[in-house]
């Protein structure tokens, strides 16, 4: 074939490995930039929120529907079940699976609350004309943190599949594999509520 | 200019190639790597972190709401460092630095999509919708 | 069909026997090429007795070698769909002057120029891109594979299923009538209420996720998967360009995603994001879709660039020029690419400081492109060039794309795009930069790789023919635009009163002309190279005397890509192994860990081609089917913990050696 020779008396080095090449696990790296995507995706919504955030359209502020006790007690169960599938994944790395389970489903159920806390909100709001249709302050209140709830949600199923995976395959390294990409959405969200009670729940009440 | 030095810097763990592979924490980049200690140093400090800012809004403690914005942002900004820290386990190592590169990466845009946006449209406001006094009043930056 | 209007709508949403065209002549027409067409290509196909091996070893294929294959078929046949449309109004605007009507009313027109716009971007561009980077930078870096392959399957058939979706359109209801941005209020629900829209929205959402993900798959590729010794300043070019890409496409899809997903809560929900009342801004959606719709130019240029500097530097015979200064000009483009957006909307009157902010940024990001060219000047300065088509291409492309980027500049000045804004001189710049770059690159792109995938190199007669009746034409129908356009005629109008601009949109039409002969002499050269493919054969695997690790392999590369995974030394690669004496390993082959193919991305891209059809026609009992249906197949697919297999060492002991005897000239 191609037949430029080497210059005389350079030694050709290796060019190819004898031993099969395994590359490392890309998951976590790919998952990680899944989660830098969303990232963007949050900033859309928080965008808008920041320029239409002040349009009420003459209908309610958000001094006048913000309750934020509420809002606080909801922040706590989402830190609490930061802290809870932190505990979950201390667990896995010890390899056992019945406790790191149920810090799982105690995890699962704090998210649920969490949920079941904004639901109540969206609720009442929606209750006293507070639709996402009345002003565009509403609309893009309701997007981000609908989108953020949407995918709280989003990760409790997948908690509930990991459960049962785990108990069908017990930590193999596929199982831990997810349970990490899991660990890192779920603190991943947590990062995004910050942002939600600073910039939309305290800077709102304080406007 | 991020990803060029991030470049340089990851030259070195793939530059002889085979070797440098293997040993390489085995798929434990950022989601793992945490110890119990740790969690709970993460944890107190956002509850602390959280605490305060609800509660210099709830009992209005300055008096004056742009301070108490500036302070509220300012908290935020430290929680979300505790949170990447503690939780995220993210250090500059992870992945070859990839994962910190792809962070700082994302938060530039972020910065630059939010305050882009806000300044861009804020402008727009003001030149072509000076509309009532009271919505006046409301367009700060 | 019902007598009951409510159970009629239950059934069938806003769905009913008027939404198909079926008295429009234009659309009859199509319809019926297209079935025939279908037609011979199933029966072909079932005549081959094809349908096996096209499940088996194509669609359901995780081998990113077929999915960029895959993926350039697909660019190839929406090419058509696109430059039909364009042939159609460059025909409507040639003769509508005065009382001329011309043959397309505006709904008609309205609707051609945003599918053309759309399928252009979306389903020709992207995917020769995709379909480029996907085919080619596992085999620069030396890797097996893509990092995910299912992921990339999978990717591949959601650009299928919006590609699919808005072809749908053209039968069943209406595409949209907005122009391919759709922007608000005319894309809202009180000025859009039809189906079009949605249509628009649903093709691009489903198709964005694919591009996404495809986008992260191929950084975790570059990232983890490049051969040992291949640092990041060893890269291939072109890998570096993807690279760029693939971050450009990570960080700026999620923005499309969320933009649309706010314009569909317009539309579905009533909130108020981008209308005229209760405190919505249209002006948002331009904002927040030119934060994507910027950085979207340069994923579609970047790998082009990355195209002409391989096909430069190999077909001069020399190093690329200025390999380094190359790989800084492209990381600065991609990050400036997201302080420009700005310029796309000077007139919308935030003021002259914003402007002015924006106008410089936009100036500032021509420096960097423009050392690209200079690089590409210089790596031919004193090369033993070849003139072979991929470097015509490459040629034609920095006259025409030079061209394109300084009247770009000339756009980047804000009073000047005050008096061009929106008219065609703004129409013929970024055809001249998209063709002239875009297609340009993914035509050198195509050339330069055939005899890499398949064996056999294109005929180059037919291939010259086309690119000079692709050159010529591209200026006989663009070089008039500009002049219409400094004239201040406005874009996507489909009737003229002045008569005296007449002659330069007939001299448009006649390049239209010029181009359609250069498609048919593409289709030609296709047939012809099939045809005559044992003259074309190239044994060798390195056929152009190329420089990068992908001419190393045979050609067409076996399943597992390379027998023993190369180490490399120095940049240009092969190019180092060829001079310093590389013998081919002929022997202790071992098996080879593969992932399995997989039909779940099949499945999922029909199912989601239903949903968003019953999204689009309010069909809610079939969006709930249907989107169960994909939840449940996802999860399902995680339970699937048996995705890799080996390729026994007696199949790649049989394949190298048949290689062997090939190179031996003994086949």
């Amino acid at each position: 074939m191609h037949t430029d020779t080497a210059p005389p008396g350079t030694e050709a080095p290796a060019f190819y490995l004898d031993e099969d090449h395994a590359h490392e696990s890309s998951t976590m790296l790919g998952f990680w930039m899944y989660l830098m995507s969303d990232c963007l995706i949050f900033a859309v919504l928080f965008a808008t929120y920041g320029v239409l955030g002040r349009n009420y359209a003459a209908g309610p502020s958000p001094r006048d529907l913000f309750e934020l006790p509420l809002v606080a007690l909801n922040t706590s169960m989402l830190l609490l079940s930061s802290i809870t599938y932190g505990f979950a994944m201390l667990e896995m790395e010890k390899d056992n699976v019945r406790t790191m389970q149920v810090w799982l489903a105690i995890t699962g159920l704090f998210g649920a609350c969490f949920i079941g806390i904004e639901l109540y909100e969206f609720a009442h709001l929606i209750h006293e004309g507070a639709t996402p249709q009345r002003s565009a302050f509403l609309s893009s209140f309701f997007a981000l943190v609908g989108t953020h709830g949407l995918h709280v949600s989003l990760g409790i199923v997948w908690l509930i599949v990991l459960m049962v995976q785990t108990a069908q395959k017990g930590l193999i390294v596929e199982n831990k594999r997810r349970l990490m990409c899991l660990s890192m959405f779920w603190h991943f969200l947590d990062v995004v509520w910050i942002g939600v009670f600073t910039f939309v729940y305290l800077m709102g009440v304080l406007q | 200019m991020s990803s060029a030095t991030g470049a340089g810097h990851h030259a070195e763990p793939h530059g002889h190639g085979h070797d440098a592979h293997g040993h390489d924490a085995h798929g434990h980049p950022a989601g793992a790597h945490g110890s119990f200690k740790s969690y709970m140093t993460g944890f107190v400090l956002s509850v602390i972190l959280t605490a305060i800012p609800f509660w210099l809004v709830m009992s209005d403690v300055l008096g004056n709401a742009v301070h108490t914005s500036l302070i509220i942002m300012a908290f935020a900004v430290v929680q979300i460092v505790v949170h990447m820290i503690y939780f995220l386990h993210m250090n500059t190592k992870s992945e070859g630095g990839w994962t910190i590169l792809a962070l700082i990466f994302t938060l530039t845009l972020v910065v630059i999509t939010l305050t882009g946006s806000i300044w861009v449209m804020y402008h727009l406001n003001t030149n072509m919708m000076p509309t009532s006094p009271h919505d006046l009043m409301h367009h700060k930056p | 069909m019902f007598s009951n209007p409510d159970l009629q709508k239950l059934v069938f949403g806003r769905l009913s026997l008027e939404d198909i065209p079926y008295h429009e002549p234009i659309l009859q027409v199509t319809f019926a090429m297209v079935a025939l067409g279908g037609l011979v290509v199933l029966g072909a196909i079932t005549y081959y007795r094809f349908w096996g091996p096209l499940w088996r070893d194509w669609l359901t294929s995780v081998d990113h070698k077929k999915i960029g294959v895959m993926y350039i078929v697909l660019a190839f046949v929406m090419l058509l769909r696109g430059f039909a449309d364009a042939l159609m109004m460059r025909a409507q605007q040639a003769v509508a002057f005065g009382a001329n009507e011309g043959y397309l009313p505006p709904h008609h027109y309205d609707q051609i120029f945003t599918a053309h716009g759309v399928i252009m971007i979306f389903f020709v561009a992207m995917p020769f891109v995709t379909g480029l980077m996907n085919y080619v930078v596992p085999l620069q870096i030396g890797a097996r594979d893509v990092a995910f392959p299912f992921l990339n399957n999978f990717s591949f058939w959601m650009t299928v299923s919006g590609a699919m979706t808005i072809m749908a359109s053209l039968f069943v209801g209406e595409f949209a009538r907005t122009g391919w941005l759709a922007y608000p209020p005319l894309s809202g629900a009180d000025m859009s209420p039809g189906v079009g829209v949605d249509y628009y929205i649903w093709a691009l959402q489903i198709a964005g996720i694919g591009t996404l993900l495809s986008g992260i798959n191929l950084i975790a590729t570059i990232v983890k998967m490049r051969a040992p010794g291949m640092t990041m300043m060893k890269l291939p070019i072109f890998v570096w360009t993807s690279l760029c890409t693939n971050v450009l496409i990570t960080a700026a899809f999620p923005i499309l995603t969320a933009v649309l997903a706010l314009l569909s809560m317009d539309r579905y929900v009533g909130t108020h994001f981008f209308t005229n009342d209760l405190g919505g801004n249209p002006m948002m959606y331009f904002n927040l879709i030119w934060i994507w719709g910027h950085p979207e130019v340069y994923i579609l240029i970047l790998p082009a660039f990355g195209i002409f500097s391989e096909v430069t530097s190999t077909f001069s015979g020399k190093r690329l020029f200025g390999y380094a200064s190359m790989v800084y000009a492209t990381v600065v483009i991609t990050i400036l690419s997201y302080l420009v957006w700005l310029h796309h909307f000077f007139t919308m009157g935030s003021g002259a400081d914003v402007n002015s902010f924006f106008g410089i940024t936009t100036m500032i990001i021509s420096i960097p492109t423009g050392a690209k060219i200079f690089n590409w000047l210089f790596t031919m300065y004193r090369g033993r060039i070849r003139f072979e088509l991929p470097m015509m291409w490459t040629v034609s492309f920095m006259v025409t794309f030079t061209i394109g980027g300084m009247t770009g500049v000339l756009l980047a000045v804000p009073p000047a795009d005050f008096v061009l804004h929106n008219s065609l001189f703004l129409i013929a710049h970024f055809h001249n930069v998209i063709i002239g770059g875009v297609l340009f690159g993914s035509f050198a792109g195509v050339t330069y790789w055939f005899p890499k995938a398949f064996g056999f190199k294109l005929d180059p007669f037919w291939g010259k023919m086309s690119f000079w009746f692709w050159t010529v034409g591209f200026y006989f129908a663009f070089m008039p635009l500009y002049v219409l356009g400094l004239m201040g005629v406005t874009r996507r109008a489909n009737h003229f009163d002045d008569p005296s601009l007449q002659i330069w949109f007939v001299i448009a039409a006649f390049g239209a002309v010029l181009i359609l002969l250069g498609i048919l002499s593409m289709i030609v050269q296709f047939v012809v190279s099939i045809r005559n493919r044992e003259a074309l054969r190239d044994l060798t695997g390195d056929p152009w005397n190329g420089r990068t690790l992908e001419w190393s392999t045979a050609s067409p590369p076996p399943d597992y890509n390379f027998a023993f995974t190369p180490v490399i030394h120095d940049l240009d690669a092969w190019s180092d192994m060829k001079k310093r004496g590389y013998e081919r390993p002929l022997k202790g082959y071992k098996p080879i860990h593969m992932p399995k193919n997989t039909a779940t991305g099949v499945i999922l891209g029909v199912v989601s081609i239903g949903f968003s059809f019953a999204m689009i026609w309010y069909i809610w009992w079939l969006a709930a089917a249907t989107f169960a249906t994909m939840f449940l197949v996802t999860v399902i697919h995680t339970f699937n913990y048996n995705r890799e297999f080996y390729i026994p060492a007696a199949d790649v002991v049989r394949a190298e050696g048949q290689r062997t005897s090939v190179m031996a000239g003994r086949a």
